[in-house]
């Protein structure tokens, strides 16, 4: 597998009252061509810091960041970046917003991408809708779409789904590999959920606490679609809970 | 049926008031303060003459001139500085030393500048309601959040969508916030100039009937207008803020 994305030694440090806080010490590792990482690591511990990072929007103070053998100098279309807390523009309606990064095309072609973009993550008939008026799944699913409509290579997800209910996220989650079963992208995926890392992910990177570093990589080898509850997926995810520091399961 | 109970209280108060008005005029015996009566007869007598509708005319010019005049001036400029760090480092201090100036301390120098035409109210009011409005869009852009521009800049537009896709739309529903403050400024101001010259609008009856003969049922018969036709001035400018794309600021 091509690599796609490279970290070297990132390394990223803010001013606070205390002095230099160092958030990220060294980080290294690379995402293949087409393939989904998750990273995990408890609350707090820089994997924000890290993504933005990656994404463009913030320089790291030490070591590279590599997109496709190139250093990352800025936020690429070519690689959206999905906030946490959602940056779905709440002045324009879903259509409006899924048109905003299609400057580019045609005016008539675009209408037509964003409804089709909208029929894919199932927001049919709310084109018009303005994002007060909608739900905080279908928020998701129209950022979503947002960021598939302008075909990137590379999606980088902050919790995109931790601020959704158990149900309505687990759904979002297989309704995403569905569509990354039938558009390649590259994901590199933020969250705390270590069974979502596992649902989802092909490796996953667990990150020790602050400053952040990789301390483990696990290889999720399951095929799609995973049984969540098969003997193997627990072993895994024991595993990686371990690794983070949570031994006991009563 | 719900708006009606719901009204019902504060007209209860009014009709309340209105009763007390009359009972204590009555039992006073004045002769110069009106009973509400003679402020309704009054009323009807500039109505018939048609003099009201010439001061409420030149009242609603002056105020609106002025403050299309501000508008056009304070929303870009209050744009230009909350975008542009050097403008807002340049211009902040100046505007926070002149906001604080009563636009009736303007009066002798607009008396100066501009005579005592129309020009002079019409110089009050858009010195009055300039100020608000440069503050409030300049806020406006500086509480941008930074999701939002991070998301235009990952997208990689241009810098003139960014603007009239993000910026201006995004300031919106603060520019007409400091506009509802600055028509109602505005029309505080208007009343005063006009009591100062001019043979014209609500500020000069109420002065001009005092000074012709005790006319005090036209005095608050002025005071009244003035007070309904600010009301609907505001609810003109809240009608501003039920558009669809900015309603998502106020809808909390």
């Amino acid at each position: 597998m091509r690599t796609k994305i490279e970290a070297k030694d990132v390394q990223k440090s803010f001013v606070s009252d205390a002095g230099p806080l160092c958030v990220v010490e060294g980080a290294s590792f690379s995402v293949g061509d087409g393939e989904f990482v998750a990273l995990v690591g408890p609350s707090g511990c820089g994997k924000s810091t890290l993504m933005s990072m990656l994404a463009g929007f913030v320089r790291p103070d030490r070591g590279s960041v590599q997109i496709d053998g190139v250093e990352v100098a800025k936020p690429s279309p070519s690689a959206i970046h999905i906030s946490q807390h959602g940056s779905i523009f709440p002045w324009l309606t879903v259509r409006e917003n899924l048109m905003f990064g299609l400057d580019r095309h045609a005016r008539a072609e675009r209408a037509g991408l964003a409804d089709h973009y909208a029929g894919l993550v199932g927001l049919t008939g709310f084109e018009k809708s303005y994002p007060h008026e909608l739900s905080g799944g279908m928020l998701k699913r129209a950022e979503l779409a947002r960021a598939l409509v302008v075909k990137p290579e590379i999606l980088f997800m902050d919790e995109p789904f931790s601020a959704l209910d158990a149900l309505l996220s687990l759904r979002l989650r297989g309704e995403l590999l569905r569509i990354l079963s039938e558009e390649r992208h590259t994901v590199l995926l933020i969250t705390h959920d270590v069974e979502e890392a596992i649902h989802l992910a092909d490796r996953v990177l667990v990150l020790a606490p602050r400053p952040t570093r990789i301390q483990a990589i696990f290889e999720v080898p399951f095929s799609h679609p995973r049984k969540l509850a098969s003997p193997e997926v627990q072993q895994l995810r024991v595993e990686i809970l371990r690794e983070l520091g949570v031994d006991r399961f009563d | 049926m719900n708006r009606i109970r719901q009204a019902l209280p504060s007209v209860l108060v009014i009709a309340l008031l209105l009763s007390v008005w009359w009972a204590v005029v009555r039992a006073t015996a004045s002769v110069i303060f009106p009973t509400p009566w003679q402020v309704v007869t009054g009323t009807l007598e500039l109505v018939e003459d048609g003099t009201l509708w010439m001061h409420i005319g030149a009242s609603l010019f002056r105020v609106g001139t002025g403050f299309l005049l501000a508008v056009v001036l304070a929303v870009p400029l209050g744009l230009w500085m909350g975008w542009v760090r050097g403008a807002f480092v340049t211009l902040n201090p100046i505007f926070q030393i002149l906001r604080p100036i009563s636009p009736i301390a303007w009066i002798p120098i607009a008396i100066l500048w501009f005579g005592v035409g129309n020009a002079s109210p019409i110089y009050l009011i858009f010195i009055s309601s300039l100020f608000p409005m440069i503050v409030q869009t300049t806020a406006g852009v500086h509480t941008i959040e930074r999701r939002y521009l991070r998301a235009a800049e990952n997208f990689g537009v241009s810098r003139t969508t960014l603007f009239t896709r993000v910026v201006v739309p995004a300031v919106l529903p603060q520019i007409i916030v400091g506009m509802r403050i600055g028509l109602g400024v505005a029309w505080l101001v208007v009343v005063a100039a006009e009591m100062i010259a001019l043979r014209s609008g609500l500020g000069y009856l109420i002065i001009d009937s005092r000074n012709a003969g005790n006319r005090y049922d036209l005095v608050i018969a002025g005071m009244i207008l003035i007070g309904v036709i600010g009301l609907m001035l505001d609810g003109l400018m809240r009608l501003l803020e039920g558009l669809r794309s900015v309603r998502w600021r106020y809808a909390h």
